[in-house]
């Protein structure tokens, strides 16, 4: 355990990038936690008297249309767009994870079958899969969730799958084998913690593409209906006074929407570090 | 190899029946009354019966998939409610217009991103190779409707280098003669200069955004891919027979390292494919992605499902030539095991 | 017999650059190849057989750096060459083959063709005769079949196939002197005579040098001329192969020949060496890197190295108390 630390310390300090991704990732919790507590105005509440405003001590990120301030609609929104993206990645790791790993363990028509329908899935291209699932079951933030999670699938299916596949003839497996344990008991207590660590890695990464994917289905009017602040909505809001020049309406639900994907992707490559510190690139 | 190939055909058989079945699935799961949903929101209960009878919704799962597929196999996707035409001719019309803004951000993606990867790996810790690090993580985080955004403010709004983002041609220009349904090819073909500069500055800005998006994994893998091959035994070998530095790093070494970049590939077409239905919305392009978005808005079921199905279709397609692309630059495909 | 030697290595010391410190891999590396002599490297790995042929071919790692030394291959200090005029001599007068030849060859690349890029790079040879000249060098290293198996890839060959490939590529332009590292490795016995005798038998022919790089003593024995033992980046000893084997000096050497196996040596006799090689990153490393396994030391180990020579031409021991 000592050695986990050191070698975690070792990593964050001679790559002072993953260190700065945890501190972002810290913030960015915070923000979700206590965003909406912070917002110096009610996120929804209008003001005929102050619209399009462009950043002023008064109003951080301007004013919208209505007289809403950005500032605070951007900080309240993290909360709901960090919960979509996580939802939908535990739904994934529950999903994924159990069926890549009993495909990897069992092997047989186990495998066949899971391998199938990963392979239907990654037919897709998989924003326009999103797209037609969340048009199929209903525009709901919960079918949002529900969508980023399956596309998602298939790539924890085949890492949990190929991991589960080195370890099913391995000794600590074979010796619970012996001492009488069930295959189900084995997968859930022998496997699973075996290839959790790398399955976090891929946990981190997909954040970031499911915060992606969930703004880019609200940017085409899916899921979340306005005046919900969440960024998707916020920038496709936005998206007509670029061309006038009201520039600040987009940009700053833009830059926390690119600077959370960011933040997961660099946090994604640093714990593969710490995870697996033969795979770096 | 043409057995390879032929092999390789069959191999995407199942792919197309996954795709069939998910897409006839989708239709099923609507919530609520499919009918009612493809009736439309002004029906009658009497409109509604007609239409279930009509889609054949009273009979069982597995007949109303003949009866889907048979529709399928005589192009019938059912008619777009807002427009009120068949959703194969809108299709049709409308591809090739996104085709034109995929393919371009495709190959402009693939200019930049390989040879920035190649020049990274043979220059680790060099500033092209901080770049390229830079590049790849900020790529993938930058939302490409996001990007497109930016570049339609600082190009065009501030620096007015770029056309308005209305479409595929400025309105004093008129379509070239269809023959690709490429205006840029189309253009070129009529011999028509103006129309092809004018196709290409509405295409400047999209294409740019959807470049930035997927340039990121190609370059990430292209690079990795090089530093790799660059350190493996042959090239040791290479450079023992004092072959000269350009016929190591080409030659020997970049068309082994095009081979993990060419499986990228597909992934990179999956991101491509979704982020162009997103860059279609800004800068107003009549895609077939604009199309699904202006039914998803009006609840118009027929054009979403054929706009999966069409997509779907075509990113098999792609695969597809990604397998044969492969099997024609790696001679090991099918001798293995 | 006295003449120029075709490579003279003189007083080579090599470092490596690592996270963990500089590694000092080679030091003081003093030895010679003479025209046509066959000169066996032998040591265990990781005592820097092979980082003194890649610093030979001017292939070293970029961490490596070359600290002192010379290495003359016929008159021209090849450390101090440039990279144009180094890859002219690579592969025209110097060449090299390596072990595992499966992956030493560009997988996506007709073997005749490989051949034959070697030979338009040096060989003056036109593009249009480039592949008869290249399925004549599959002839003479003995390939059946030359004209089909140039069209070949290297995933279609066998091991012993495919190194007698490299030895087409590495004799293609009839070089001065050959580099072998551990050419065998990775091939099954009988392969291994048939390649060891064919790159002898070839050399013989063209009067070429050959410097083999092995870790196995037997080897060495049954090919070479001289050897040269190497322990923990130190020549521990050199000697002509009969003295060698005749009279040991080293301790090491001696420790060496008796873990050797030879059809008449019974298991038991067999011995293991003890110990491991040093830490070459430590700051303190002894002046004899062998001293902390040694049965044989002396309070004296620990004064800078001695190079004793012997009688005979090219016979040095490394030691304060030799055998």
């Amino acid at each position: 355990m000592t050695e986990t630390l050191k070698h975690i310390r070792y990593v964050l300090t001679e790559n002072p990038v993953t260190l700065f991704a945890f501190s972002l990732f810290g913030f960015i919790l915070f923000c979700a936690l206590f965003g909406p507590y912070l917002a110096p105005y009610d996120p929804l509440a209008t003001n005929g008297a102050a619209t399009l405003k462009p950043p002023s001590g008064a109003h951080w990120f301007g004013t919208d249309a209505l007289g809403r301030d950005i500032f605070s609609r951007v900080l309240v929104a993290t909360r709901l767009d960090l919960g979509i993206a996580f939802f939908s990645v535990v739904l994934t790791f529950a999903i994924g994870a159990l069926a890549g790993i009993a495909a990897g363990f069992f092997g047989g028509w186990v495998d066949r079958v899971v391998g199938r329908l990963a392979d239907t899935i990654m037919a897709f291209p998989l924003f326009v899969l999103a797209m037609g699932i969340v048009a199929a079951l209903g525009n709901t933030v919960g079918n949002i969730v529900l969508a980023t999670a399956i596309i998602n699938t298939p790539l924890y299916a085949r890492v949990a799958r190929a991991e589960a596949n080195i370890r099913r003839n391995a000794g600590f497996v074979e010796a619970a084998r012996l001492s009488g344990n069930g295959e189900g008991r084995i997968l859930l207590l022998q496997i699973l913690p075996n290839i959790l660590p790398i399955l976090m890695v891929q946990c981190s990464l997909t954040m970031g593409y499911a915060i992606l994917n969930a703004a880019g289905l609200s940017f085409i009017g899916l899921g979340i209906a306005p005046p919900t602040p969440e960024w998707g909505i916020l920038v496709a809001e936005g998206a007509a006074y670029m061309i006038s020049g009201e520039w600040w309406v987009a940009l700053f639900p833009g830059l926390a929407l690119m600077t959370a994907v960011f933040c997961f992707n660099l946090l994604g490559d640093g714990l593969r570090d710490i995870v697996d510190p033969r795979r770096r690139t | 190899m043409l057995r390879l190939i032929g092999k390789r055909l069959v191999g995407a058989l199942p792919s197309v029946i996954g795709v069939l079945i998910v897409t006839f699935l989708l239709t099923r799961a609507l919530p609520g009354d499919p009918a009612a949903f493809f009736a439309g929101p002004a029906a009658t209960p009497q409109a509604i019966e007609e239409v279930r009878r009509a889609l054949g919704l009273d009979k069982t799962l597995p007949e109303q998939f003949v009866v889907y597929l048979k529709d399928l196999s005589q192009g019938n996707l059912g008619n777009s409610i807002a427009t009120g035409q068949p959703v194969l001719t809108e299709i049709r019309t409308r591809l090739p217009a996104s085709l034109e803004l995929t393919l371009y951000g495709l190959l402009v993606s693939v200019l930049i991103a390989v040879p920035l990867g190649v020049l990274a790996a043979t220059r680790p810790g060099s500033w092209i190779d901080h770049l390229c690090r830079v590049m790849t993580t900020a790529g993938v985080s930058l939302p490409a409707f996001f990007t497109g955004l930016l570049l339609v403010y600082v190009l065009y709004y501030r620096l007015g280098w770029a056309p308005a983002p209305l479409g595929r041609l400025d309105i004093f220009y008129s379509a070239p003669p269809h023959v690709t349904g490429l205006y840029t090819i189309d253009a070129l073909l009529a011999g028509d200069g103006g129309t092809f500069r004018a196709a290409c500055a509405q295409l400047l800005l999209p294409v740019t955004a959807l470049a930035i998006f997927t340039l990121a994994p190609l370059a990430r893998m292209t690079r990795a891919a090089m530093l790799e091959v660059l350190g493996s035994d042959f090239i040791r070998t290479a450079r023992a027979s004092g072959l000269p530095k350009g016929k190591i790093v080409y030659a020997y070494a970049f068309r082994n390292a095009m081979l993990p970049v060419v499986t990228t590939l597909g992934m990179v077409f999956s991101f491509l494919l979704g982020a162009n239905v997103l860059v279609e919305k800004v800068f107003s392009w009549p895609g077939i992605g604009t199309f699904a978005i202006e039914a998803l808005i009006s609840s118009d079921y027929a054009p979403i499902q054929g706009f999966v199905l069409t997509m779907a279709l075509l990113y098999v397609a792609l695969n597809l030539a990604i397998d044969i692309l492969y099997i024609v630059i790696d001679p090991r495909v099918g001798f293995e095991s | 017999m006295s003449a120029v030697p075709v490579l003279a290595v003189d007083n080579l010391s090599v470092e490596f650059r690592t996270r963990g410190g500089i590694v000092k891999a080679l030091e003081q590396v003093t030895f010679s190849v003479n025209k046509g002599e066959m000169v066996a490297i032998v040591g265990e790995s990781g005592s820097g057989k092979s980082v003194t042929a890649f610093t030979v071919m001017g292939i070293l790692d970029a961490a490596g750096r070359v600290s002192q030394g010379t290495a003359s291959f016929g008159g021209l200090d090849v450390l101090q060459a440039s990279e144009a005029v180094m890859r002219d001599i690579r592969g025209r007068e110097m060449s090299m083959i390596f072990q595992n030849p499966r992956v030493a060859l560009n997988p996506i690349r007709r073997v005749g063709d490989q051949i034959a890029d070697v030979l338009l790079q040096h060989g003056n040879v036109t593009r249009r005769e480039a592949p008869k000249r290249a399925i004549e060098m599959l002839t003479r290293v003995r390939i059946p079949d030359p004209e089909r198996r140039a069209k070949a890839y290297p995933f279609e060959l066998s091991g012993g196939m495919c190194q007698r490939i490299m030895i087409a590529i590495a004799l293609s332009c009839a070089p001065k002197l050959l580099i072998a590292d551990e050419p065998t490795t990775g091939l099954d016995v009988t392969t291994q005579a048939a390649i060891m005798d064919l790159i002898a038998e070839l050399g013989a022919e063209q009067g070429m040098s050959t410097l083999l790089i092995t870790h196995d003593l037997g080897m060495a024995a049954e090919y070479c001329d001289q050897i040269v033992v190497m322990h923990a980046g130190h020549i521990v000893e050199m000697a002509p192969t009969a003295e060698l084997f005749a009279h040991p000096r080293h301790p090491y050497t001696a420790k060496l020949i008796a873990a050797t196996p030879k059809p008449t040596a019974r298991l038991m006799d067999l011995a293991a060496i003890p110990g491991n090689l040093p830490d070459l990153r430590a700051a303190e490393i002894p002046p004899c890197r062998y001293s902390a396994r040694c049965e044989r030391r002396q309070s004296r180990c620990d004064q800078a190295l001695p190079y004793v020579l012997g009688e005979q031409k090219g016979s040095m021991v490394a030691c304060w108390n030799p055998l």
